[in-house]
């Protein structure tokens, strides 16, 4: 149930993000989706990616602060209020969504949601038939 | 080094010498030092300027009567002034690196450089180094005196020593596991650096190296810094005090009771001076150390002002050391800088970061003027293991620092949390403050 998110510590100046995504390019690591939360003088570039133990030896053997975070990614069909969908079940919830993107793939779109509790999120999910991807799923796409 | 030695005490005579007859014997000592000062061309000068006779300084009360000695006479008296033996009776020559102004240059006879040894071997005698321990010496040799100072000190005691200077980290690391390395000397900022090559090669030090004992020294550091490198090195650090006009390391030193450090009174005159009144302190509080030699021939100095900030510690040491103890040094006075009309030393800021677990090893303060504003932007990193990967923690971290901060600086300085290894470092002594204020 639980999808693994690539967070990089990286500093707001130029050739940061170039770095990163060399060591991915250089590693075979495709890249998913990305987004990046700005700070200000830094922010935390998140990835999700193929191979996210294989990018974190790769970004770490480089020097680069990284570490994985566990997210639900939820998948819905691409059309209007697909992620509405998703959103209105976690607030009835009282769920706080802390940061969250998403890609469109096959018809799908799969949204990736950062919530400081994977679980009572996923529970009332599933219930409501939005199954979050296992992880393997979600790598494979 | 067959005779048998004192189990605690390299020198048990001296070191526990009663308070009174050290006190005689730094008299004794001090007209010896003034009489052979008084040849030397500038100090016969800057007695004359003060009208002093020397003959007349019988005893410490009369102490103040004396000229105080500045690095700017030392500059004056470039290369030979300060000479009070001939050429011929000098065997080495140490030389500042002069990047502040004029060089200064500080000479030794062969019984200086004697003298110099015993005291660096008592200093580490003391901390628990025998004859047995592998020491490796990762400082610079050559003009800097650390590295010098340190080796024949070491050889005196009987370690095996490996001068194996600073830089090359993971040549160092191969050596401490050949060698079977027990002690080490370094400037602090080496010491981090190293810690991050250890970490880089997949070493443990705390399970696959020998070291119990680490000597950091040379640049002030924060009692923070300290029990840092002690945990992560799995090492007793002890701090060593001197400066190249005093010969260099082994003018104080810390006992293993690791609560200030021991200088040596029966080579060196403490006094601690108001840097401003150049007034004697009360006892425990914070000055201008001032050191006369007592027992050098070559190039005596007297009540030479070293610009180290400390105290003297009050109170007999449980070490049965009878010899005072400095505090830790806060700095140098010229280190100090003036932002928003405040005094602030790098080591306030270094006590703060270097207590959070968050932060990584290195800092750096950058002083810029916007307008007619200073404003002071605080370059932290951010410590590897503690990276979780969100926002909201680095928001906070942020936040912590710029309250810690600011409570004890007393205004809001920029906090800016920046990637491992991505401040400049050099071989040499860490950057700590860089001032850009000047020229806008």
């Amino acid at each position: 149930m639980t999808a693994w998110q690539l967070s990089v510590f990286a500093e707001n100046r130029p050739g940061r993000l170039e770095a990163i995504t060399g060591v991915l390019a250089r590693a075979g690591v495709n890249i998913r989706a990305i987004k990046i939360s700005d700070l200000g003088e830094h922010g935390v570039v998140k990835l999700l990616v193929n191979d996210p133990d294989a990018a974190l030896q790769a970004l770490t053997a480089a020097g680069i602060l990284a570490s994985k975070r566990p997210v639900l990614a939820v998948a819905v069909e691409d059309k209007p209020g697909g992620l509405h969908a998703v959103l209105t079940v976690l607030t009835r919830r009282g769920i706080n969504v802390e940061d969250a993107y998403g890609f469109a793939r096959d018809r799908r779109a799969i949204l990736v949601i950062e919530v400081p509790d994977l679980a009572a999120a996923a529970e009332p999910l599933r219930s409501a038939g939005l199954q979050p991807l296992a992880e393997e799923e979600l790598y494979r796409l | 080094m067959n005779r048998p030695r004192h189990p605690v005490y390299w020198d048990p005579e001296i070191e526990t010498l009663p308070r009174e007859r050290l006190r005689a014997l730094q008299e004794q000592r001090l007209r010896r030092t003034l009489a052979a000062a008084a040849r030397s061309p500038i100090y016969r000068r800057l007695f004359e300027e003060a009208g002093v006779a020397v003959e007349a300084i019988r005893g410490l009360e009369d102490l103040g009567r004396l000229p105080l000695t500045t690095k700017d006479h030392l500059r004056q008296g470039y290369p030979f002034g300060f000479l009070a033996v001939s050429c011929e009776e000098t065997v080495r020559l140490h030389s500042s690196s002069g990047t502040t102004g004029r060089a200064t240059v500080v000479l030794h006879s062969a019984r200086d450089l004697e003298a110099w040894a015993e005291r660096m071997a008592r200093c580490m005698y003391m901390t628990g180094a025998r004859s047995s321990d592998v020491f490796q010496n990762m400082t610079g040799y050559g003009m800097f005196t650390g590295g010098l100072g340190f080796h024949y000190g070491s050889e005196r005691l009987g370690m095996l020593t490996v001068p194996a200077g600073p830089g090359n980290s993971r040549r160092q690391v191969q050596f401490m596991q050949d060698f079977g390395t027990t002690v080490i000397h370094a400037i602090p900022s080496y010491a981090f650096r190293l810690l991050a090559v250890l970490e880089e090669m997949g070493i443990d030090p705390r399970r696959d190296l020998d070291l119990k004992t680490a000597y950091l020294g040379a640049e002030p550091y924060s009692e923070e810094t300290r029990r840092r490198v002690e945990r992560e090195l799995g090492v007793r650090v002890f701090n060593s005090y001197g400066l190249s006009e005093m010969a260099g390391p082994g003018v104080a030193f810390e006992c293993p009771e690791q609560n200030g450090m021991h200088i040596w009174e029966d080579a060196f005159l403490v006094e601690v001076l108001d840097p401003k009144t150049l007034t004697p302190v009360a006892e425990g509080e914070e000055g201008e150390l001032v050191l006369t030699t007592l027992d050098r021939e070559a190039m005596p100095l007297i009540r030479y002002r070293t610009r180290d900030l400390t105290a003297l510690l009050p109170g007999p040491c449980p070490c049965g050391r009878t010899h005072r103890r400095i505090d830790r040094i806060k700095g140098r006075s010229d280190d100090m800088f003036i932002v928003k009309g405040v005094n602030v030393f790098p080591i306030q800021v270094e006590t703060l970061l270097m207590g959070m677990p968050e932060v990584g090893r290195d800092y750096r303060i950058v002083l810029d003027r916007e307008g007619d504003l200073d404003v002071m932007t605080v370059e932290v990193e951010v410590r590897r293991e503690m990276f979780q990967g969100d926002v909201k923690s680095l928001k906070a971290l942020r936040e912590k620092i710029l309250a810690a901060l600011k409570s004890e600086i007393l205004f809001t300085p920029r906090v800016q949390l920046v990637e491992p290894g991505s401040l400049p470092r050099t071989e040499g002594k860490a950057v700590r403050v860089l001032d850009r204020r000047r020229g806008s």
